[in-house]
């Protein structure tokens, strides 16, 4: 019989994770499948770990409970003129900044100055003895002890429970805008791309939207702004249209929810490199799969049919030499393809979590 | 552990003009940049291929010798200082550049790589590597993940671990990984983000995958002249707080200024006690609207002269003189303490204030040089260490400026790491549970504890 763990203070943290034996914290539960535990594992929800501690807008920096909405966070550094740049998907579905650094997971706009993992200063969490540790610091260049608040960037609750992050921001564009390039197939988007990348455009967000269509994003001064688009436009030679304001806004943010995913599909994340896109994707066309390539084609997400067997997809990314990650979606497996190096983990599991109170990965 | 039957091994991988035995040869690896210490290595091996690296850590393993991997020696806080009948292994003949991917913006590097050698080889395709510290004349990109190295270019852009992507090393107990790999995009635990960093307490890296940026369109490279150092610190608060993001924002102090003109003449405004280096960078229509905005800054902020680079000479000459100004400083003091503290950028002109007055208390000049935009002072305290005396009082000055930057709520190192230096500063930022857990994971990785021993823990 389950209990419900829903710790209010640090100290009960603390002791939820010294008193059971299998413990896997979640936050808003947004990305369903990183936080399903076996019947032997005990949930501790993290919604009253709350609360932004300290922001210096002045710094560009804030440090908030591991609990706090994505949300909350967003409105606040808004109302200053600043903002997360890695682009933090599910925000309004929920998520929480803990669940955002333990899932390691960013947006498409991370292209532009780096995703969570280069905005994490310092972080504190209670590892698998139960001891609160703390890494990393408050201000922003540090290179004092480990660099432990970007080991837990990705680690999936497995090797901490995550309780206060200290992160940077950058100041918020004045304008944004979107071309929407139509290219005349992958492969030729593909090439578009590497121009785009190569380019000193300084781009937001670099996408394709297969089968041909590529997404760049600008942002910078309002002025400055359709000058740079038409000069864009002048140099990748095909036909583009404009986005702006409320229809571009929405455009991304309703990407980064991942409203274009449907119903009944399975939301994994395949780190991709540019080269492999075209025969990643020709090997996916068997499976009538959605799929969307980010960040100059250093990401991939799909949309993996529920009544497909996810080993297919397993098999497929072992077979390119790739890895993936199911967000969510029903799935009975987190991790997909190449392994990640589990050697270094066993080392790492060993040092924070020697009783294995974590799930494995 | 036997010293002796370690070098018996090692003369079968090494013929003997890349095995280093005698006191003449192993003279010149007993320092590093911080030439405050020193320490014979037992000897001292110069690998060809990463194969002959795996092989000696794995005999220094079995024999449970002791090893320094060492770059260019260029550490300012005693990282490649070798251990007491321990060995070093000098990485920099294993210095190819293996691959250059334009269309992916991608290198791959072994890891004695020169740290500038890496963007000449990206320059011809538009493309540079951007950390940039001082040294990066000669210092190694296996040192600058080692210690997470930084640079005048970090502001923007980040330090060494926000550019590498992918990392082979051999671990200190022999075991050869592989972790990230060529996308910006990963799963699982930020082992790159660990590894970078580590100090070299994990083992030795042996290739490095890393990010090379575009080079930016357009630079708007300004000095800015002041009549106080402290105005100046408080003109980067300003900039700071405004929303504009250079790429670069650097202080130097009067005494640094007449180093480097002494050096390099790079025509920096004369009579300042303090000068600002400020740069835009980013596509020409965007810079043109934001150098508007932080001439107004500049302007406001009491700057006596304001000067801007007219082209890429003039740019690269204002580089030059801020680059070299440590060593410039060689040119005041026969000896000189770098360090590499941090501190919120509101307090900067507070900092600089306090560091005036210890200076003055303690009777030694101090020589202020250091990335603003980043709150990551770097006062050269400045002794002549024949005079009896003077190192400890430098010592004790260094002291007080590192407790200054804990008590703002700062860092104790922003870029040169802990490494022989800090270590008993380290458990003043980092409580008795935070610091066995970094040991442990220390051990997890090196369970005999031979790789780089002594550097940030003094004890493992």
């Amino acid at each position: 019989m389950k209990m419900s763990l829903k710790p209010s203070t640090i100290d009960e943290l603390q002791q939820c994770v010294q008193q059971h034996p299998r413990v896997l914290a979640r936050g808003a539960g947004t990305k369903s499948a990183l936080s399903r535990v076996d019947a032997t594992t005990q949930i501790i929800d993290m919604s009253d770990i709350r609360g932004i501690k300290e922001y210096e807008p002045n710094e560009f920096t804030f440090t908030a409970l591991a609990g706090t909405t994505l949300a909350e966070i967003d409105a606040l550094l808004a109302a200053q003129g600043q903002y997360l740049p890695f682009d933090p998907i599910l925000m309004q579905a929920g998520a929480t900044l803990g669940g955002a650094v333990a899932s390691g997971l960013n947006g498409s706009c991370r292209l532009r100055y780096g995703g969570i993992r280069d905005f994490l200063l310092g972080v504190c969490f209670v590892d698998g003895t139960g001891a609160l540790i703390k890494g990393g610091g408050r201000v922003v260049k540090n290179a004092a002890g480990f660099d432990l608040p970007k080991l837990m960037v990705g680690s999936l609750g497995r090797l901490g429970v995550l309780t206060e992050l200290t992160l940077k921001v950058f100041p918020r564009p004045n304008a944004r805008l979107t071309l929407r390039v139509t290219c005349s197939d992958l492969t030729d988007a593909v090439n578009k791309l590497y121009q785009s990348a190569s380019s000193t455009w300084e781009l937001e967000a670099l996408d394709i939207e297969p089968p041909a269509t590529l997404l760049l994003r600008i942002a910078g001064d309002e002025n400055a702004l359709r000058a740079r688009a038409q000069r864009i436009q002048n140099r990748i030679e095909r036909p583009a249209q404009v986005m702006t304001d409320a229809e571009e806004k929405d455009y991304w943010r309703s990407l980064a929810e991942m409203k274009w995913l449907g119903k009944n599909a399975i939301l994994v994340k395949v780190p991709m490199t540019p080269k492999r896109i075209a025969d990643f994707d020709a090997s996916l066309l068997s499976y009538s799969v959605m799929r969307r390539y980010c960040v100059a084609g250093n990401l991939a997400w799909l949309a993996w049919p529920v009544d497909r067997p996810l080993d297919a997809l397993h098999t497929l990314l072992l077979s390119m030499d790739l890895s993936g990650l199911v967000v969510f979606g029903p799935a009975n497996r987190i991790f997909l393809g190449k392994e990640i190096s589990q050697d270094l983990i066993r080392r790492v599991r060993k040092a924070l979590d020697p009783d294995q109170r974590f799930p494995e990965y | 552990m036997s010293l002796s039957t370690l070098i018996t091994s090692l003369t079968q991988i090494y013929p003997h003009d890349r095995l280093l035995l005698n006191d003449g040869q192993l003279a010149s690896y007993e320092s590093d940049g911080l030439t405050a210490y020193a320490v014979r290595p037992g000897a001292v091996v110069l690998p060809e291929t990463a194969e002959e690296v795996i092989q000696t850590v794995r005999l220094c393993h079995q024999e449970n010798v002791p090893f320094v991997a060492r770059g260019s020696g260029t550490s300012l806080s005693g990282a490649s200082l070798p251990i007491e009948g321990g060995i070093v292994i000098a990485m920099n003949r294993l210095n190819r550049i293996l691959k250059i991917d334009t269309e992916q913006r991608i290198a791959v590097v072994e890891a004695g790589a020169i740290n500038l050698d890496v963007t000449r080889a990206a320059q011809p395709y538009g493309l540079y590597y951007a950390p940039d510290p001082s040294s990066q004349l000669i210092c190694t990109i296996g040192g600058n993940v080692a210690f997470n190295s930084g640079g005048a270019h970090c502001l923007k852009y980040g330090m060494t671990s926000n550019h590498v992507l992918g990392i082979k090393a051999v671990l200190a107990d022999g075991k050869v990984v592989q972790f990230g790999g060529e996308s910006l995009e990963s799963i699982g635990p930020d082992l790159i983000g660990l590894f970078v960093g580590s100090e070299g307490l994990f083992g030795v890296a042996l290739e490095v995958t890393l990010r090379l940026l575009p080079k930016a369109e357009c630079f708007h490279t300004v000095l800015a002249g002041y009549a106080t150092l402290e105005a100046a610190g408080d003109a980067v608060t300003s900039i700071v707080a405004s929303g504009l993001l250079p790429g670069a924002i650097e202080i130097m102090d009067r005494l640094a200024i007449e180093a480097a003109e002494a050096a390099v003449h790079a025509g920096y405004p004369q009579g300042a006690q303090a000068v600002l280096i400020v740069e835009l960078e980013g596509p020409s229509r965007q810079v043109d609207s934001e150098k508007i905005k932080l001439t107004e800054i500049l302007k406001q902020s009491g700057a006596m002269e304001i000067r801007v680079a007219a082209n890429e000479t003039e740019r690269m000459a204002v580089w030059k003189g801020r680059k070299s100004a440590f060593s410039a400083v060689g040119r005041l003091s026969p000896d000189y303490l770098v360090q590499d503290g941090v501190v919120p950028r509101g307090k900067l002109g507070e900092a600089l204030h306090r560091i005036r007055r210890l200076s003055e208390e303690h009777g030694l000049r101090v020589a202020n040089v250091f990335h603003a935009g980043d709150g990551n002072l770097h006062p050269l305290i400045l002794y002549n260490g024949r005079i009896e005396g003077e190192l400890e009082r430098a010592e004790n000055l260094a002291a007080h400026i590192v407790e200054m930057c804990i008590e703002m709520g700062g860092s104790i190192t922003g870029e040169h790491g802990i490494g022989m230096e800090k270590r008993e500063f380290l458990p003043r930022l980092f409580n008795h549970d935070d610091m066995t857990v970094m040991k442990r994971i220390r051990c997890g990785m090196d369970p005999k504890g031979i790789a780089n021993h002594g550097k940030m823990f003094p004890d493992i």
